[in-house]
Parts: structure tokens; C-alpha cells; sequence
């Protein structure tokens, strides 16, 4: 009887059973801003979680502390977020269980890359940036495509203000277009990119509704991460 | 099937002789849109939800947890079924509040159902917390959203963690999940949500007096503005009774006490 199978039957078939209509995706809006100094890297993201108009809470963390020395920023459709940070933590703890030490950022930024692009025909829709200590103690920021593209640099702003925030960085951190001589650059301070980066914040939740009520600073350096919480605009 | 062109339908948009009722949901052609074309409706409900219910609203109190919704389960706009409880003690630690396709909420309550049993025979004094539960719901719902065929529901679980303090979180049909103080879903989250932020207080948290406070005003908005919700809710109280054991109950059901006199002085519809 393997003839009779429920295309025989098409009265109980129960159309729309796939649901073809529903979209997996959904923004939860969000920034990020990462900077990368001689012996710190400085992340900072919002605190707000929002879909179209509504704001779903206004003190969801985007930062996610890997190890002592590597924190990823991480924004986008939340739930692949939250998927894909939980699998960071399981695949590093993994690492530490078989080799016997922590994973070094270096080896977090590739291993996130690959992560990312397991996924390449159905990607994880999200915006990340790793900052960090890299393994000869300098700061170091990884930034990734929703596909697992990665590259090493000194600044980055990603999320849905990272278009309107990356500019400020290339000028005021990367001294872009400042007709500056080699020897007349200041030398980035910690304070310097922690103050930098709570401006960006401050300015883009003026034009990007998706960013605003808090930014999270994690300043990172090797003997630890150091936490600060400044207010923006909650309208 | 049997419909060879010569048997007239038995009635106006009903089943022909041999044939099913066209339930919302079923289409004969395989096309969800065309079958609503073909029924003349005009109402814009999703497609994929079938029995639905509306929204919830959780509320986190200094010594616990209240989450509300009404007792109404709707079949498209028709009131079908008007007191069925939402609000489900999971154990002694938790309470669930579903909202969305009231199916798929029915699937997932036996799905955790059975994982209380077996937590239960363990019988080590251990109980699932709030935390455990939401996790596990993000990765269920994660999973049927990433092979495209998920569960349309949204859920708001909470109660007390394993530190003894309240937990309060919102998973949805993605299984994008939070937590906060106040978590709604729905037509709750533009018109509870709001309301509820407004009352709190910056430095403290809710007292039990004012979250049941709260809980009564807003079911009362949600009864007046939201056309899928009824004058009748319940509301699940998840409070820490002594260091070593919570209290669950789902309470009610209550009535809004409605206020019909301004009525008569609305003019222009």
C-alpha cells in the first residue's frame, strides 16, 4: 500500500502547515563602538532592545565577557545573538577542557569567524565586534560581516548606528584628513577613547531611535575589565 | 472530491456534500491568500495563527512575581472560547503566561509538563527555576524559527531564581528572549507596558500592592482598547514564602469592574 501516501489524500492536508510567510528575522536595533589602544581596547554598546517602534527593555546588555580578555559586542536579531554567543561560550569551554588554558583573542576572533560562516546560507543576522588583549598584550578590535567575514582594526562602530558613528572614529581616533605630521599625533590614552566613545553614544541616540537609555563601557586591559555605565536619551 | 459539478453547495460558503467546513487556516487550492480572496473576508488576520490568544502582562515585585491575561481565546474576531486560563503554574518556582496560537501554547505546556514529571523523579528537593525554563524555551522556539516552521506563541515566564530573587522574561516565537521588570505581549505591550513604566519607581523596586495595582489598571485598558480581550483575567502571584521554598498560585478568575456611563456621551460614531 506504499502508493497511498497524503498526496492521495489532499483533504487532510493541512495547508500552510510550513507557514511560508513568516520571517525568520527580526532587527532588535542596538550599537556598538570598539576602540583599540596600545595596551587596552575600549567597547561600549547601548542597553536598549527595541522591534519597529516598541522598546523591549532598556537595560539588555550587548556585551558578552568570553574570558578575561576578550569581550564581544554583539548586535542585531537578538536571537541569533543570544544562539550564536552561547556557542561561542560552549566551543571555548570546550578549548580550555582539551588544551588546558583559555583561548587567546586572537584565536576567539577566528574561531567566531568560522562560527559565523558555518552558518553561510542561512546566516546569524548580526553585527558583531570583538575587542580585546591580544597574545603579546596589545589591544586589538576584530569587526565581522553577518557571514563571517573578519578584520583586524583599530576602530569600529557596527550595529544601527555603526554608519553614523564610524566617520567620528576615523577622524577623532584614526586622525583622518587632520593634516597632522607623524610626530604631532598624540599617542590614544584611555580616557581619550573612553570619552570619545560616550560621545559617539550621546550623538548617535540623537538621530538613531534603536540607540539610546544606556551605554555599557568595558575598558579591557590586562589585569582585568573595568565596567562603566553612562546615561543617554530614553525617548 | 465527490464534487462532480452536478451537487449544488448545500449553502453559502459552506461545505459541499462530501466536503470539509473551510476552516481559516485550510485552504483546497494550497494558497492561504487566495483562499481568503475566494471567502470574500476582510479581516487581516495572519494567516498562520488559528486560535489565538491576546496579550500578557508580567510584572516583577520585590518578593515576587504577578503575570496576567484575560480568559478569552478567539477563533479569528468570533469570541470562542471565554474561560480558558492562560496563566499556568509550571511548579513551585515558576509561573507561564502564553499568548499567540493557543495550539501551539497547548504543545509546548505538554512538553513541559512532562519535563516537570521527570523532574519530579529525580525527587532530589531540586526544582526547575525560571531561568532554566526560558533558556529552554529560547532554544525549542530557536530551533522550529530556524527550520521555518515555528511555534507562534509568546511567552512570559517567571518566578524565583535559585538566589532567591524574581526573574521576569519574555521568549518569543524566535526565541529572542529578555529580562526586565516589566514584560508584556501584544496589544499589552503599547498599552500596559507604557502605563507600567511610568509608576516605577527609580530607586526601589514594586511592592506586591502596587504590581497588583498595576495589574488591575492595566487589564482594565486592555479590556477597553483591545477588541480581543475580555472583561474576565487571572493572574499568577510566584512569591518567596521563607529562604528555602516559593509559593505558585494562579489566582482568579477576576472581574474588570467595568464603567459603561461614560457611554452615553460619546458622540460622532
Amino acid at each position: 500500500m506504499s502508493f497511498l501516501s497524503i498526496d492521495h489524500f489532499s483533504d487532510y492536508k493541512v495547508h500552510g502547515a510550513q507557514r511560508p510567510d513568516f520571517s525568520p528575522y527580526e532587527s532588535n536595533g542596538g550599537s556598538i563602538v570598539a576602540i583599540a589602544g596600545d595596551d587596552f581596547a575600549v567597547i561600549a554598546a547601548d542597553t536598549r532592545l527595541s522591534s519597529g517602534y516598541s522598546i523591549h527593555s532598556r537595560t539588555q546588555t550587548k556585551l558578552f565577557q568570553l574570558s578575561p580578555l576578550t569581550v564581544l559586542g554583539s548586535t542585531g536579531c537578538w536571537c541569533d545573538t543570544l544562539s550564536l554567543t552561547s556557542l561561542m561560550r560552549v566551543r571555548m569551554q570546550m578549548y580550555e577542557h582539551t588544551h588546558l588554558r583559555t583561548m587567546t583573542t586572537d584565536a576567539v576572533a577566528q574561531m567566531l569567524s568560522i562560527t559565523m560562516y558555518n552558518r553561510r546560507f542561512f546566516p546569524y543576522y548580526v553585527s558583531n565586534i570583538l575587542a580585546g588583549i591580544d597574545k603579546n598584550g596589545k589591544g586589538v578590535v576584530f569587526s565581522y560581516d553577518p557571514i563571517g567575514h573578519c578584520e583586524n582594526a583599530k576602530c569600529r562602530a557596527g550595529g544601527t548606528a555603526g554608519p553614523l558613528l564610524q566617520p567620528v572614529l576615523d577622524n577623532q581616533i584614526q586622525l583622518k584628513n587632520m593634516n597632522l605630521d607623524e610626530k604631532d599625533k598624540p599617542i590614544l590614552t584611555k580616557e581619550r577613547a573612553v570619552s570619545v566613545a560616550s560621545d559617539t553614544f550621546i550623538s548617535a541616540a540623537e538621530r538613531d531611535i534603536y540607540t539610546g537609555d544606556f551605554v555599557e563601557i568595558k575598558i579591557i586591559t590586562k589585569d582585568g575589565i573595568e565596567s562603566m555605565t553612562i546615561n543617554l536619551r530614553k525617548d | 472530491m465527490f464534487n462532480n459539478g452536478i451537487v449544488q453547495p448545500l449553502w453559502y460558503n459552506g461545505p459541499s456534500p462530501g466536503q470539509f467546513y473551510n476552516f481559516p487556516g485550510y485552504a483546497n487550492n494550497g494558497n492561504m491568500k487566495q483562499c481568503h480572496e475566494t471567502n470574500n473576508s476582510d479581516s487581516t488576520r495572519s494567516t498562520a495563527m488559528i486560535t489565538t490568544g491576546s496579550s500578557v502582562l508580567g510584572i516583577k515585585f520585590d518578593q515576587g512575581v504577578l503575570i496576567a491575561a484575560d480568559t478569552l481565546v478567539s477563533y479569528g474576531s468570533l469570541s470562542r472560547f471565554q474561560n480558558i486560563d492562560r496563566i499556568f503554574k509550571i511548579n513551585d518556582n515558576i509561573i507561564m503566561g502564553g499568548g499567540g496560537d493557543f495550539a501551539d501554547i497547548q504543545s509546548i505546556m505538554r512538553s513541559i509538563d512532562q519535563k516537570m514529571i521527570e523532574d519530579q523523579c529525580y525527587a532530589d528537593n531540586i526544582a526547575m527555576r525560571p531561568k532554566a525554563l526560558a533558556t529552554w524555551m529560547t532554544r525549542v522556539l530557536y530551533n522550529r524559527r530556524s527550520r521555518m516552521n515555528p511555534l507562534f506563541i509568546d511567552v512570559v515566564i517567571g518566578g524565583i531564581d535559585e538566589n532567591n530573587e524574581p526573574y521576569l522574561a519574555n521568549v518569543d516565537l524566535r526565541g529572542r528572549a529578555f529580562s526586565d521588570y516589566v514584560v508584556s505581549t501584544g496589544f499589552a505591550r503599547h498599552l500596559a507596558l507604557p502605563l507600567v513604566r511610568e509608576k516605577k519607581p527609580a530607586d526601589r523596586d514594586f511592592t506586591l500592592e502596587e504590581a497588583s495595582e498595576l495589574i488591575r489598571q492595566c487589564m482594565e485598558v486592555l479590556y477597553y482598547r483591545d477588541t480581543k480581550n475580555s472583561s474576565q483575567y487571572t493572574v499568577g502571584v510566584c512569591k518567596v514564602k521563607d529562604s528555602t521554598s516559593n509559593q505558585c498560585d494562579v489566582e482568579g478568575p477576576f472581574q474588570v469592574d467595568e464603567k459603561w456611563s461614560f457611554a452615553k456621551m460619546v458622540k460622532g460614531y
